[in-house]
Formats: C-alpha cells, sequence, structure tokens
C-alpha cells in the first residue's frame, strides 16, 4: 500500500515536472487563483474585446436584422390572416342571409303558383259542372217527359181496356151492352179509383 | 504544494482548471498569444452564429426548432430591455443582447468537461462590468447633462439628509462595476471549483458514491447558476441604463 502511494506521488512528481514552467507560474500565485494572475489579463482583455466585437457585427450585420424581419413578416401574415379569416365570416354571413331571402321566395313564388294553379283548376272544373249539371237537367227533364207521355199512353189504354172489359163482362153475364152507360161508369169507377 | 495537496491520496486541484495556458507550446502569456482563452472564446463566438445566425437562415414563418430558440432568445433579451429600461433603452439591444448571447455561451459551454470557463475570470467580468459602466455613465451625461447628477440626489428625502445619501449613493454608484462583475466571476469559479473538488474526493472509494451524486446535484444547479447569472448581469445592465435614460427618481 505504503509502495503504491509512493510510486503514484513519484510518476504525479514526474508530471508535475514535464508541466515546468506552467506550474512553477502557478505556485508562485501563492494563493493558487489563476483568476489574479495579473500576467494573463492582457491576454485575456484583447480576446474578450476580439469577441465581443465579433459578436457585436454578427448580431447587428446578420442575426438580429433576419430575426427582426421574420417576426415582423410573421405578426403581418397573423394580422392578415385574421382579417382574411374576418371577411370571410362576413362574406359567409351575407351568403347565408341571400340564400335565406332566396329560400323565402322561392317559397312564395310556389305559393303564389300553386295559388292560380288550383283556382284555375276550379274554374276549369265550376264551367264542366255547370255543363254537366245542364245537360243532366236536359236529359231528366227529356226523360221525365217520356215517363209522362207513356203514363197518359198507358192510362189511355187503361180506360179502352177496362171499357172493354167491363163490356164483354156485362155482355157475358146475359145484359144488353149499354155502351154509353159502361163507359160512363168506367170513368167514375176510375176517377173514384184514383 | 503539490506534496501537500498529494496527503492521503487525494489530489485535488480545484483551480488548475482556470490557468491560461498557451495552445501552441511557449511558457510567456502575450496579449496577443493563443490561449485556451481564446480557443473558448471562439467556440462561445461559433456558438453564437449557429443558434443565431444558422438557426435563423431559414426565415420560416413557421419556424424550425432551431430558429424557435433563436427567436426565443430575441424576444426574451429584447422584452427585457423595454420592460426594464424602457422603449428608449431599445437603441442598445443589440449591444445588450451581445452581453447576453455571450455570458450565457461563455457560461454554458464552460460547464462542458475539460473546457475552460472564460467568465469566471475577473479580467473578463472587469472588462464586461467596465464597458456597461462607462456606456452608461456616458449616455447619461450626454442625454440628461448636468441633470445626470439628480441620480444622486435624493429629492423624495427630507433636505438634511440629501447630502448625506447622496454620499451613499455615489459610492454605490462606483462600486456597481466591481459588484457587477465580481458576481458573475465569482459565481462562475465557486461552481466550478466545488464540482472539482467533489471530484478530487471521487478518488476515495468510501467517499466516491456520494461525491458523483454531489458532482451531479451540483452540476445541475450550475446549469441554472449558469444561466442566472447570465440573465442577472443583463438585467443589470438594463436597470443601469434606465438610471442613466430616466435619471431622476
Amino acid at each position: 500500500m505504503a509502495g503504491d502511494s509512493h510510486a503514484t506521488e513519484t510518476t504525479e512528481h514526474a508530471t508535475d515536472a514535464a508541466h515546468g514552467a506552467a506550474d512553477a507560474a502557478h505556485a508562485a500565485e501563492g494563493a493558487g487563483m489563476p483568476q489574479l494572475d495579473f500576467s494573463t489579463f492582457p491576454n485575456q482583455i484583447f480576446w474578450l474585446i476580439v469577441t465581443i466585437l465579433a459578436i457585436y457585427f454578427i448580431l447587428t450585420k446578420v442575426a438580429l436584422p433576419r430575426i427582426a424581419s421574420v417576426l415582423a413578416e410573421r405578426n403581418g401574415t397573423i394580422t392578415n390572416d385574421i382579417a382574411a379569416a374576418e371577411e370571410l365570416k362576413l362574406k359567409a354571413v351575407e351568403a347565408e342571409k341571400a340564400y335565406q331571402k332566396a329560400l323565402a321566395e322561392a317559397r312564395s313564388e310556389a305559393q303564389k303558383i300553386a295559388a292560380e294553379a288550383r283556382s284555375a283548376i276550379k274554374d276549369e272544373l265550376d264551367v264542366a259542372t255547370a255543363k254537366a249539371d245542364a245537360e243532366i237537367a236536359a236529359k231528366s227533364a227529356e226523360s221525365a217527359a217520356r215517363i209522362a207521355e207513356i203514363r197518359d199512353s198507358a192510362l189511355a189504354s187503361i180506360e179502352t181496356v177496362a171499357k172493354d172489359t167491363a163490356g164483354e163482362i156485362v155482355s157475358v153475364l146475359g145484359r144488353p151492352v149499354d155502351a154509353e152507360a159502361v163507359a160512363a161508369s168506367v170513368d167514375a169507377q176510375l176517377k173514384g179509383g184514383a | 504544494m503539490a506534496d501537500e495537496a498529494h496527503g492521503g491520496g487525494i489530489s485535488i486541484h480545484p483551480m488548475d482548471q482556470f490557468v491560461v495556458k498557451p495552445l501552441f507550446g511557449g511558457d510567456t502569456v502575450h496579449w496577443y498569444t493563443i490561449t485556451n482563452v481564446t480557443l473558448w472564446m471562439a467556440i462561445t463566438v461559433l456558438a453564437v452564429v449557429l443558434l443565431l445566425v444558422v438557426g435563423s437562415r431559414g426565415r420560416a414563418i413557421i419556424p424550425t426548432r432551431a430558429q424557435s430558440m433563436a427567436e426565443l432568445a430575441y424576444g426574451f433579451v429584447y422584452k427585457m430591455v423595454e420592460d426594464v429600461a424602457g422603449k428608449d433603452a431599445l437603441k442598445f439591444f443589440p449591444y445588450i443582447m451581445t452581453l447576453f448571447m455571450f455570458i450565457v455561451f461563455a457560461n454554458m459551454l464552460g460547464l462542458l468537461p475539460m473546457a475552460f470557463t472564460t467568465t469566471s475570470h475577473i479580467a473578463v467580468t472587469a472588462i464586461l462590468a467596465l464597458a456597461v459602466f462607462i456606456t452608461v455613465t456616458v449616455v447619461g451625461f450626454v442625454k440628461n447633462g448636468a441633470k445626470f447628477l439628480e441620480l444622486f440626489w435624493v429629492k423624495s428625502a427630507p433636505l438634511p439628509l440629501r447630502p448625506v445619501l447622496a454620499v451613499i449613493e455615489i459610492i454605490s454608484y462606483f462600486v456597481r462595476p466591481v459588484s457587477h462583475s465580481i458576481r458573475l466571476g465569482g459565481n462562475m469559479m465557486a461552481g466550478h471549483a466545488v464540482i472539482k473538488v467533489f471530484a478530487g474526493f471521487a478518488a476515495v472509494t468510501a467517499i466516491a458514491p456520494f461525491s458523483i451524486l454531489a458532482i451531479t446535484a451540483i452540476y445541475g444547479l450550475e446549469v441554472l447558476v449558469a444561466f442566472i447569472q447570465a440573465y442577472v448581469f443583463t438585467i443589470l445592465t438594463c436597470v443601469y441604463l434606465k438610471d442613466a435614460l430616466h435619471p431622476s427618481h
């Protein structure tokens, strides 16, 4: 164990020796703070100024204008898109209004046409009905006349038949037939019967 | 020094990660030497380019994931400047965005294993804070002239108290860059050092499970701190800027 640690120390001593002057300078600082090693200050300050100027020029010449323009462009695009969306929304509302209006117009038009058609049909129907009624009336009057005629002729026939039959019956009963009396009696019977 | 740290088989060098080293050999660090500072600052610039330039290259109305993140970062800082410092501070937005992107990426990249955290150095944060301090002071005087001094003359206080308050206000004004820079640098350094210390303890079998759990927990906390410190640095910059633009209380 002791030998091991001794070996480590010797190798590290060798490394330290290899570091040489850097470590010597390091040791010379005493407190061991490289931050307080003023000999490196000019170097750090020089390279810091170079770095800061480099970053400043890169930012002002390239990066910042580019990012600013991208951000402005995006804001513009978003504003435009929102405006376009508003416009489209208004258009949609208008289109809906127009559609509703057209629909209402079409409906009233349809109602008008239907009413017209209905009245036209009704007129035609009335005419036809009147015509049919007239025809029916004419036909029925004709029929009534014929019926009356038939009835009259039938009645006349009945009178003749009745007189003849009555004369025959009387003759069959063996009585002299008085045609005048038979006819009068039949007439009287018919009238009373009627 | 190395021998002391080696006691008990544990070797802990929590501060070694902060050493500034030349990348291509050599011992001395001149102002122009290419060091690990250079490397990690370059990676930071690359990360910023990757997010903000490459990420937004599509310029899409409907953003990709990378573009949303770039836009999110932009919107986050833009809104912060607008809300905290006011609309007239928006011309400083690129400057504040630069600060925020640099600090947030430097902090986050510093959390990668083996990485060098540039913002853990007081040299870096002090320059950032001083730049903000000088900018704010110059803007304050240019915009308001002598009226900028009203910032130190608290009108809502009773007259006898005002000179006393003025002294306190002036001291606090000049302490601003110090607290501004040490807050960021200190947070970064402390977190990384603590992780390193626990990592050192992980070499001992008995403590290793606890040590690894602790590293995990602190790493999670450090991710939070890395973002929050970038946010705090930026929002304080906005607050100072607001004072410069509207100095009267």
